[in-house]
């Protein structure tokens, strides 16, 4: 027989632990005595209840006796469960981990194929009705995507473009070839270059302010309350960043060809002794429009990616505000890996087709 | 001057340049459950924010357990809160953790308890509210209803001697909700704590209030025990008790102010 004294209060419960796990040491049936127990609280009922468990396990049992009226109460205000439920659910295994996964894909790519088919609905539809369109909204969705990246764009092209050039200047000098170096930097920056630095930039900046703008609106059930308004999330959401994009990105992508040839043209007049005249009649020998125009075309699909994936990514929010963390990371992640796929097969495609 | 738990003197509350609370005086005693009524919008969330200290008063002065929050100290300041639980008016519950993590996290911060006894602790105050199963859960999985009860077992994670609760049966059956109010009687009687509970349920209020504080356009406009505030004859009063819209006076629709009859000739 254990007698506990005094208040088995919150403050007061590591003491009388002590106490009964010594009791409950030899297990069978331990008897405590509350008689002096002057006051109670939940975390002493706890500890009580958590030694009887203890014991209940090892096939002994525990018994109160002798409680104070307040304290009985206490006691009895508590529930007690006989079976502890559990904790976390059965981890799944292996297999069947791997099949969810596969399934879920399956379900993304459908999702994702039926956004894309939407969108461009909507966006013919949107063109030919009256009001099919909200341009005001297309109008400050281009200022965020395309006018406010413009610094960063033009810096990380510039950049991009001048140690390109240095670079190369070396290996060029050796065989006194110098005045390749501007045929190297006009068709790597309007090929290449532009148009994929154009991307990562606008992938990191609007890619995740999309997914963010609908995660966060498909946790708030704003997106709900959208349907149930009639308007489909899609063409009210979605369609307006869309086109804005596929203006904005284009002119994001000459001028970070402007920029990245700029960065090359200073490095070419001073690092490689090119006279500027000499640099600008190289430039336009060597570049053709169809280099310009590819840049362009592929800087369009990279958007319509950047955007698309940043949506499906946001509509594919469920939970709270971790989970929007969660897709507006997974957008950004997506969308740069996206526009290196694509930038690769266009590759390929300009490759064999020319 | 223990007997008294909150001492709230004028107090303004603004928003910018709204004042939201002009002057409210408010006095809670310990072991009192005391109701705050009044219409949407009328501040009450914003009165228990700054009763808790969540929000700084732009004038007066608010007491609560003895110490003024506005100016204590930071161990000070801690201390109260760790004597006190909210139940805020949306849950508020952490999403990214399960049920038993959000009961446990108070527990874990402010006791050094065995990991055992918390654990224990926190089945206990679930079941207390019928939520012993779902503690594996998140709070999205949940239903409105839930998160409410699931918050209520948070806010008295740890015995608070002061418990606030915004609405806490809306969006609760009745038949959960009259459990509710059994459930804070019940802990209120054990623990000699004060609660401050807003509430528009009549049912609700006729259960549990020992005093009610109504609120109209920044000012307490009755304040007593439930039979003197409801006996009162301030007509948002009369409109509240008696369930009637208010009679808005000067209020004019199309037709009377455009219609044949009313409107300048
Ligand atoms: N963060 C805020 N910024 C500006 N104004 C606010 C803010 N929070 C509340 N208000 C305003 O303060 C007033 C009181 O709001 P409060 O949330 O306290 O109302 P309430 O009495 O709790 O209403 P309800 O019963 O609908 O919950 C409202 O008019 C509201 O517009
Ligand atoms: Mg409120």
């Amino acid at each position: 027989m254990l007698s506990l004294t005094g208040a088995l209060v919150r403050e007061g419960v590591l003491a009388a632990e002590k106490e009964l796990a010594t009791a409950i040491a030899q297990g069978g049936k331990v008897e405590i005595d509350l008689s002096a127990v002057t006051s109670i609280d939940s975390a002493g009922v706890a500890l009580l209840a958590t030694y009887a468990r203890r014991l209940r396990q090892d096939g002994g049992s525990l018994h109160l006796m002798g409680a104070r009226p307040e304290v009985e109460r206490t006691l009895e205000l508590f529930p007690f469960l006989e079976e502890v439920p559990p904790e976390v659910p059965n981890r799944p295994g292996w297999f069947e981990t791997m099949g969810e996964r596969g399934l879920v894909a399956r379900e993304v790519a459908l999702q994702y194929l039926v956004l894309c088919a939407d969108a461009a609905y909507f966006t013919v539809q949107g063109i030919w009705q009256r009001r099919g369109i909200r341009w005001s909204v297309v109008f400050y969705e281009m200022a965020m995507m395309g006018s406010k990246a413009t610094g960063v764009v033009g810096l990380i092209s510039f950049l991009v473009g001048t140690t390109i050039t240095l670079q190369s200047a070396d290996q060029l000098r050796q065989f006194g070839a110098n005045i390749f170096a501007v045929n190297l930097i006009g068709i790597s920056m309007t090929r290449e270059l532009g148009p994929l630095m154009a991307a990562i930039v606008v992938a990191g900046r609007s890619g995740s302010a999309v997914a963010a703008e609908l995660g966060t609106m498909m946790v708030s059930e704003e997106i709900d309350a959208l349907k149930t308004l009639g308007l489909h999330p899609t063409r009210f959401l979605v369609v307006p960043k869309l086109l804005a994009i596929t203006i904005t990105q284009p002119l994001l992508t000459i001028l970070a060809d402007a920029a990245g040839i700029f960065g090359g043209f200073l490095v070419c007049t001073s690092y490689l002794d090119i006279a500027p005249g000499v640099f600008f009649d190289r430039l336009q020998e060597s570049l053709y429009l169809k280099d310009l125009m590819t840049g362009l075309i592929k800087s369009v699909v990279f958007a319509q990616l950047i955007v698309t994936i940043g949506a499906i990514c946001g509509l594919r929010t469920r939970g709270g505000a971790d989970a929007v963390g969660r897709s507006t990371t997974v957008a950004v992640v997506a969308g740069i890996f996206a526009v290196i796929v694509a930038d690769a097969i266009a590759s390929l495609i300009f490759y064999f087709g020319a | 001057m223990e007997d008294v738990t909150i001492q709230v003197q004028g107090l303004v509350a603004r928003y910018g340049e709204k004042v939201v609370l002009d002057g409210v005086d408010l006095t809670v005693k310990k072991g009192e459950l005391r109701v705050i009524l009044g219409g949407s919008g009328c501040g009450k969330s914003t009165l228990l924010k700054h009763l808790i200290g969540l929000l700084p008063p732009s004038a007066g002065s608010i007491q609560l357990l003895d110490v003024d929050l506005a100016t204590a100290d930071e161990p000070e300041k801690q201390a109260v809160l760790g004597r006190i639980g909210m139940l805020f008016q949306g849950g508020a519950l952490l999403n990214s953790m399960t049920l038993h993590e959000n009961v446990a996290l108070p527990m874990e911060e402010r006791t050094h308890l065995p990991t055992e006894v918390i654990d224990e602790m926190v089945r206990m105050k679930l079941a207390m509210v019928g939520l012993a199963e779902a503690s594996p859960l998140f709070p999205p999985e949940l239903s409105g209803g839930m998160r409410k009860r699931a918050a209520l077992a948070r806010a008295m994670a740890l015995d608070p001697a002061v418990l606030f609760c915004d609405e806490p049966s809306a969006g609760l059956d009745p038949i959960t909700s009259a459990a509710l109010d059994e459930l804070l009687l019940s802990i209120r009687d054990r623990f000699g704590m004060s609660m401050v509970v807003v509430t528009h349920e009549l049912e609700s209020i006729r259960r549990i209030a020992d005093r009610a504080t109504m609120l109209d356009k920044g000012k307490v406009i009755a304040d007593g025990t439930l039979a003197e505030v409801e006996a009162s004859p301030h007509p948002m009063v009369r409109a509240f008790f008696d369930r009637r819209p208010e009679a808005e006076g000067t209020r004019s629709s199309v037709w009377s102010a455009l219609g044949a009859s009313g409107g300048p000739p």
